[in-house]
């Protein structure tokens, strides 16, 4: 199978999903391949803080500057995946007043709104941080939501013409004469919109220009195109509270450290986070002293926050760069900026650029810069206009607030829903018959998993970063079931009960970071429901096992029907059918 | 003045009820306290003896066979066969017709809302008509604004499991204008009272309305398998009816929480405590314990915000596990929080799982382990207390998700702990 585009972008993360829509509104013809189903990598493992810059106004102004300006343009572009919450730097009795202050210039330096609030003040704002805080300095950090803003910038993006392929990993880079012409993807897993191809069939994509946005996984592109790219996989965990400590953004005021900052993330806080450099982006130690670590912290700045509930923790990997050379011996003083690698320039490779490192804010901005190099290289003259036109969703919330009543919504679900959707809600609530609530905790219709499901085929998980069902207290144990059971008919039962498998499987594996107390109970009761009302852990069915019926309980009247319906009626082999 | 009691029941589970009944035939003087809601509405409502061996061997033909073969420390080891069978017998007299399946030593095979199969030892009335291991052809009918089943999957998918016969599923619009997120509960009052609903311009009984909806799609099936909301007061009733209207075996097809079988069952056992005369007292939990001589001497109830309390010769823990908070922990370690009883458990807390969801958990098995007369033993493997026995849940040494054995072994250890308590006042 082989197919051509204009530019193919190898990464469905934040820089990929937005170099793609910048492209296709340029009128590139573009494609977009992904290895899992989209924010697979870094994106859909981060914090989800927006940053005001704030947090680089002492270390990198550069990066500060940049951070406020595409802070302001996501508020605008992105209003539907934003919580302008605020944030606070924080400042604890052995924290330096020198650092304070210098904080605080930098952020003025660096057109970032600052203002110093006393520790009266601060307790008004965030009526949980500790008794003994010095002082904070408040700024307009805020929370975004990485998978919906990656989902719209791929809906932007097919919305212009282009291609989105999830599922498709990279596995080779096509070279000739020297020169990149594209690459060949191979589709896997399972049936339905998540393939366009054949599962497990080959597609060679040429292109005029390949973009490698792999995020962690950009050296493993190089080392296909035969170019090395050095980059320094570092890993640092989140863990995932259940309700919401603060309402704002707390960060630690003092210079770079492990657990210092608290993002509140819809009904969540997230903690984070740790710093380590790790040999392979997939896999790495998940260890019990980062947790830990974030709980025994943290809590200095919000003392409850130790007696809380902690439903998860994940782990992301941070795609650092390091230039040649540079012979950096702590990862964590590996620089956050990004970089654009020509490799044309770099190593006499025609047909491809990387980009890599930089920062989920300024996704847009670095969006905006390879398409502008990539543009230059083709010869196409065209204006970025991202960041001017909202993305879908953004449009035009303020009208929802009326129509919600018509698609029967109970607030705060109604709420909710519209927050998730924003100006797509008339267009997926409004459907026939009932449309119950699937996810209890997170309020998720049925109506908006069936969307998701239109979105995404049969990854349930890809379904739960569109709409979050399965990510509260309960995490999956009462609905990754009745989710599954959404994609019957379309798709027949052997594919939604693994489906089934597969999400509570992932929900699972974050689950088990955070086993003690409420969430262990709680993990107890999601086995119990599972293995024992389900029998879903040695379901005959899942195991393929022939099971003999007849050597059970028939029931108090079967042996009178069996003697007179005859041997032949029952199967006695345990076979199919009696077959 | 404490309320004195002979024996003392902490917890008012499965079995809790068991060992109250236990040491009230043994003609103790009987009080059973608890706290919160049992976790008996999170059940399914069927009673597991055995359906695998603890090394995943399964489904089990004959659960008293392979309890027999149960290692040391395994509460049914614990409490003993004899036990168990006793056990049993206790659970049909009290239940007498509202359950089934005690007939025969086998399991059943009974079909899951999930349409996964799952052998169990009794079920309720309800549900016997549905058992997958009795031949019939099989409806299944869903409720389009209930999320809990789905009847075309279900069917599909116990046919995926190989029973020799033939399923089918249909979803349909309940009759009467529920809201999208009516509670089981309210279907079943509606049944219950067969209260008149509006349909297509017109009104009939509900029972009526849904037969009628269910007949399209009836097509030659022996028996139609509902979700279980078929009445709560007048459940029996409210199958016969729509059985004789359709002309097939009506059942339902237990649930996840909240359950109504599981409350129904909990109703009953409750009135038949009542019934024999066990005091119960619900809602007040225990805050405080004193002791004397190595044995309980009193424990002090929480009667919202007064304290009351309780004294009695012989006490029994049956406080639940994990889910019932009657095991507890933080990120430091694995507590009993009511006696503080020992709970064996690895010191690093990574060591408390695995990595799949269904692997073999050390919390599983996490609870307090007991000599063979049901004493919580000290890290030492001496009695905590010499008056003090455990039951269900609370126990450890055993995986009760995997097994299939929960409901078994509450009844089991706690109709044997209340003999025994009830046995030495």
């Amino acid at each position: 199978m082989e197919s051509s585009t204009g530019v193919l972008v190898i990464g469905g993360g934040s820089t990929g999903t937005g170099i793609a829509r910048d492209l296709a509104m340029r009128g590139v013809d573009v494609t977009l391949v992904e290895k899992g189903n989209l924010t697979h990598g870094t994106t859909g493992r981060m914090h989800g803080l927006l940053h005001s810059g704030g947090r680089y106004a002492v270390s990198d102004q550069e990066s500060a500057k940049e951070c406020i300006i595409e802070n302001r343009v996501l508020r605008d572009i992105a209003s539907h995946c934003v919580e302008m919450t605020g944030g606070l730097f924080v400042q604890r009795p052995q924290d330096s007043d020198e650092y304070f202050q210098k904080k605080l210039e930098g952020c003025r330096e660096c057109d970032i709104p600052a203002e110093v609030l006393s520790p009266e003040e601060a307790r008004e704002v965030e009526p949980y941080l500790a008794e003994d805080i010095e002082r904070a300095i408040k700024v307009p950090d805020g929370a975004i939501d990485p998978f919906r803003l990656c989902v719209a910038n791929a809906v932007s993006t097919e919305n212009h013409g282009g291609r989105i392929e999830t599922h498709a990993p990279v596995t080779d880079v096509l070279l000739e004469d020297g020169e990149v012409v594209g690459v060949e993807v191979t589709h896997e897993s399972g049936p339905g919109k998540r393939v366009h191809g054949k599962e497990g069939q080959k597609e060679k994509i040429y292109a005029d220009h390949v973009v490698n946005a792999a995020g962690a996984w950009t050296g493993r592109i190089g080392d296909m195109a035969g170019v090395d790219i050095e980059v320094r996989p570092s890993k640092g965990v989140m863990t995932v509270m259940n309700a919401r400590q603060v309402d704002t953004v707390i960060n630690r005021c003092k210079p770079k450290g492990d657990a210092d900052i608290i993002v509140p993330h819809e009904t969540a806080a997230i903690l984070g986070t740790t710093d380590e450099e790790v040999e392979d982006p997939e896999d790495y130690a998940e260890e019990q002293w980062e947790v830990d670590l974030m709980i025994e912290e943290l809590k200095e700045l919000v003392p409850i926050l130790d007696e809380s509930r902690t439903l998860r923790s994940f782990w992301g990997v941070r795609p650092l760069y390091e230039p040649p050379d540079t012979g950096t011996e702590d990862a964590t003083d590996i620089t956050r900026q990004f970089f654009l690698l020509d490799h044309e320039d770099r190593d006499d490779l025609t047909g491809m650029t990387t980009i890599v490192g930089g920062k989920f804010t300024t996704y847009r901005m670095m969006a905006e810069q390879l398409s502008d190099h990539v543009c230059e290289r083709l010869g196409i003259d065209a204006e970025c206009r991202t960041a001017e036109v909202p993305l879908p969703g953004s449009e035009n919330t303020e009208v929802l607030d009326d129509a919600m009543d018509r698609f029967g919504l109970r607030s705060p679900i109604a709420r909710r829903s519209k927050q998730r959707l924003g100006s797509r809600a008339e267009e997926v609530l409004d459907v026939d018959g009932p449309n119950p609530v699937v996810c209890q905790c997170e309020g998720v219709t049925r109506a908006e998993l069936e969307d998701a499901i239109d979105q995404s085929g049969t990854d349930l998980n890809a379904v739960r970063l569109r709409t979050r069902a399965s990510m509260g207290n309960c995490q999956g144990g009462f609905c990754s079931r009745a989710m599954a059971d959404l994609l019957h008919p379309e798709y027949e039962e052997a594919i939604a009960r693994e489906a089934y498998d597969e999400l509570f499987q992932e929900r699972w594996k974050g689950e088990r970071h955070a086993l003690w107390g409420e969430q262990l109970s709680q993990a107890m009761l999601n086995y119990a429901l599972h293995a024992t009302t389900l029998n879903a852990d040695a379901d005959p069915a899942r195991l393929g096992q022939d099971v003999d019926f007849a050597a059970f309980d028939g029931g108090e009247f079967d042996s009178v029907e069996r003697t007179e319906r005859g041997a032949d009626a029952v199967a006695t082999d345990g076979g199919h059918d009696g077959n | 003045m404490a309320i004195e009691d002979d024996v003392l029941v902490i917890g008012g589970g499965l079995a809790g009820i068991a060992a109250a009944v236990g040491a009230h035939e043994q003609g103790a003087r009987v009080r059973l306290v608890s706290h919160k809601q049992s976790t008996m509405r999170q059940a399914s409502g069927l009673i597991d003896l055995l359906g695998y061996t603890p090394n995943g061997d399964g489904p089990v033909v004959d659960p008293f066979e392979a309890i027999e073969e149960l290692p040391e420390g395994h509460p049914y080891e614990r409490a003993g066969l004899d036990a168990v069978r006793a056990a049993m017998d206790m659970f049909d007299d009290a239940t007498g017709e509202m359950y089934a399946g005690s007939h025969t030593d086998k399991n059943a095979l009974v079909p899951t809302h999930g349409g996964a199969i799952k052998p169990t030892a009794r079920y309720p009335d309800s549900a016997a008509p549905g058992i997958a291991s009795a031949h019939g052809d099989t409806l299944f009918v869903g409720f389009d604004s209930m999320i809990e089943f789905d009847a075309p999957v279900a069917a599909d998918h116990l046919a995926a499991t190989g029973v020799p016969y033939e399923t089918d599923g249909a979803t349909i619009e309940f009759p009467g204008n529920l809201r999208d997120d009516a509670k089981v509960t309210r279907f079943a009052h509606l049944l219950d009272r067969d209260d008149e609903v509006a349909v297509d311009g017109t009104t009939m009984p509900v029972r009526t309305a849904l037969a009628e909806r269910v007949k399209e799609h009836i097509d030659g099936h022996d028996r139609v398998g509902f979700p279980a909301v078929l009445g709560d007061d007048n459940a029996a009733e409210v199958r016969a009816e729509l059985a004789d209207k359709l002309g097939a075996s009506v059942f339902e097809v237990p649930m996840g929480p909240p359950s109504l079988p599981g409350l129904r069952l909990e109703d009953r056992l409750y009135e038949y405590l009542h019934e024999i005369g066990v005091r119960v007292s619900t809602g007040n939990p225990i805050v405080d314990v004193e002791q004397a001589n190595g044995e309980i001497d009193r424990v002090v109830g929480d009667h919202t915000g007064r304290e009351v309390p309780y004294k009695a010769q012989q006490y029994i823990l049956a406080t639940g596990g994990l889910v019932g908070k009657g095991i507890d922990s933080d990120r430091e370690g694995v507590y009993e929080p009511v006696f503080d009883c020992h709970v064996p458990h690895p010191a690093d807390r990574y060591d408390w799982f695995e990595d799949g969801a269904f692997d073999d958990h050390e919390f599983a098995r996490f609870g307090v382990p007991v000599d063979t007369e049901l004493r919580p033993l000290d890290a030492d493997n001496v009695p905590e207390f010499e008056n003090l026995r455990a039951a269900g849940s609370v126990l450890g040494g055993y995986d009760f998700p995997s097994e299939k054995s929960g409901s078994g072994v509450s009844l089991a250890t706690g109709y044997a702990a209340g003999e025994l308590a009830g046995d030495r006042v």
